[in-house]
């Protein structure tokens, strides 16, 4: 009999926590997903006065089968929720509690079959093949070195604030306008190669000094002809003068 | 240890067997007479000193080899030591250095017929010649020819007179589509979403016209102009790598997660931006380029590879005057 209570218990708890993340969801993601996270392309009212932002109707994907890696990444990332429809997701301050954050997890990977966080193994890799893996697939928006970049009509960021796991994530969503990679254009072990080159490109092997962003020889001359040499043509300025007549 | 010694030794000698300073010859001075200047002197020789110091240091920082920050310590020493130098160096040119300046008058002209000899000399040489115009115009003529000879090599660098080549891609009805691998893409391989390098099978993948940027898109997206219909297959489109204003390679493929709300399917060229709608055959959005990408027209055959159905509807590469009136070949 008490087994049956225990169980009983477990499941009450289990749907309370369901239910928890269904009112964090109503409360910060309806708004554009949709009731049950069914997506929303409903017209927009405006933006405008805060009285008003009640009655905005966003639009936002189908959140079904979208499962928990992408849950995960857009919460953990601060890249949802969106401050209003229409901008790029960007990194940003966490607005969401970590048990709210696992809440929602939890609510929108039931939503539908989808994938699950991936658990990638960078130390697996190898960082010459992530750096060739990284040059074809990534490096054209990104820049071999992760430092971000720019692309008609959106940014792609610089990588140094990703975790592994959100590396793995972000190359199997695509987020905002990033291509999606499956695991037949990219296999998992690659992926642990292009994340080990991740993170040896965020803490490259510096001797020192200024690193400049780690961009190359070109930021470097610029460096040295506009600083060093303006400072050379003051000095030989100084030594050319006159001292008597 | 026997070398030392003898080093030691001969360094010895050197310093005590040295004569004495000659005295100073009392001949009369070419240069100006000046005070000597101890105090500048000592600066000098002290300032070479720390120049030394600095170059040891340098020496020990580089051998130790466990110092931290030793690249910053290795920099710190040599710039100071140059530095120390440099200042040396300034101090006595400016204060130990003995400097004159002189002002000399011009000498005055010693021959002042000379120049109007010279002139008519030139003038009446000539005078044997009674069609000067026609010589004139003869040397005129040789002088140009050589010219133009020795430039005429230089046509060899084209496009002016051998611009065929330019044209010639290796893509003909038939050729399979591979990848850096040289593993033939099947249709399946290309997925929505994503995007792929592509070359003619068999070809310099090097040549601008072997590579081709592949993507699918949904059928129902297309907007391809009457001329480029059935270029694609199943919604899979080819355009070529090189972008139609620099020739640089296309290596940015944006395309929007949630289509309501996100710019456009679009390929970008990273060096300046110039933005390919590949719904729409290539036509510019955004940027420099002045015409679309050339596309690959595309067919699957029965075992599901994708094929070229033909070559692309344009010349590749960066662009010049007269550019969208060819069209490519196959190469012979």
């Amino acid at each position: 009999m008490r087994w049956l209570v225990v169980i009983a218990a477990l499941t009450l708890a289990g749907s309370a926590a369901a239910a928890d993340g269904k009112q964090v969801f109503g409360r910060y993601c309806a708004s554009c997903h949709g009731p049950n996270g069914a997506g929303s392309t409903g017209q927009r009212y405006g933006g405008g006065a805060a009285r008003n932002q009640s009655l905005q109707t966003g639009m936002g994907p189908s959140l079904h089968g979208v499962g928990a890696l992408a849950a995960d990444f857009y919460l953990r990332t601060g890249y949802m929720p969106l401050k209003r429809n229409g901008i790029q997701p960007r990194r940003s301050r966490l607005l969401l509690g970590n048990a709210q954050i696992d809440a929602l997890v939890r609510y929108v990977s039931s939503l539908g079959k989808g994938p699950a966080i991936p658990h990638p193994h960078p130390e697996r890799g190898n960082v010459s093949e992530g750096m060739v893996l990284f040059r074809s697939h990534c490096a054209g928006c990104h820049q071999i070195v992760a430092e971000g970049g720019y692309v008609t009509n959106a940014v792609p960021p610089a990588l140094g604030d990703a975790t592994p796991t959100q590396v793995a994530e972000a190359v199997r969503i695509g987020p905002y306008v990033m291509p999606k990679f499956s695991t037949k254009a990219i296999s998992d072990e690659q992926l642990d190669s292009i994340i080990r080159y991740v993170e040896y490109a965020n803490h490259p092997d510096n001797r020192g000094g200024w690193s400049l962003g780690n961009i190359g020889p070109v930021p470097e001359g610029l460096v040295s002809w506009f600083i060093a040499g303006s400072a050379l043509l003051g000095v030989c300025i100084v030594i050319g003068k006159r001292l008597h007549g | 240890m026997a070398r030392a010694k003898d080093l030691l030794l001969s360094g010895l000698v050197l310093v005590a067997g040295r004569g004495r300073r000659a005295p100073r010859s009392k001949a009369e001075r070419v240069v100006p007479d000046y005070d000597a200047n101890p105090g500048a002197e000592t600066w000098a020789i002290v300032l070479l000193l720390l120049s030394s110091l600095c170059c040891a240091g340098f020496i020990v920082v580089y051998a130790v080899d466990r110092i931290p920050h030793q690249t910053q310590f290795l920099g710190l020493s040599l710039g100071l030591a140059l530095v120390f130098f440099a200042a040396a160096l300034i101090v006595t040119a400016l204060r130990l250095v003995v400097t004159e300046e002189l002002v000399e008058e011009y000498p005055p002209q010693l021959h002042a017929g000379e120049v109007d000899l010279i002139a008519s000399t030139v003038e009446e040489s000539g005078s044997r010649l009674t069609r000067r115009r026609l010589f004139k115009l003869a040397l005129l003529g040789a002088g140009g020819g050589l010219v133009t000879a020795a430039l005429t090599p230089a046509a060899s660098f084209g496009p002016i007179l051998r611009i065929k080549d330019y044209f010639g891609t290796p893509w003909t009805r038939g050729r399979r589509l591979v990848d850096e691998n040289n593993r033939p893409y099947k249709a399946s391989d290309i997925e929505e979403k994503d995007f792929y390098t592509a070359f003619a099978e068999g070809a310099d993948k090097e040549e601008a016209g072997a590579s081709v940027v592949l993507v699918r898109l949904p059928t129902s997206s297309l907007e391809l102009p009457a001329d480029l219909q059935g270029y694609d297959a199943n919604g899979i489109v080819a355009y070529s790598k090189i972008c139609t204003h620099a020739g640089c390679a296309i290596s940015m493929y944006r395309v929007p997660t949630f289509a309501a709300d996100e710019p456009k399917p679009a390929l970008v060229c990273p060096c300046h931006y110039s933005t390919f709608d590949p719904a729409s055959g290539g036509t510019v959005q955004f940027g420099p380029a002045g015409r679309p990408l050339p596309m690959l027209p595309l067919e699957i055959d029965a075992r599901g590879f994708l094929r070229a159905k033909g070559n692309f509807n344009g010349a590749v590469g960066p662009s010049w005057w007269g550019v969208r009136n060819r069209k490519p070949s196959p190469e012979s």
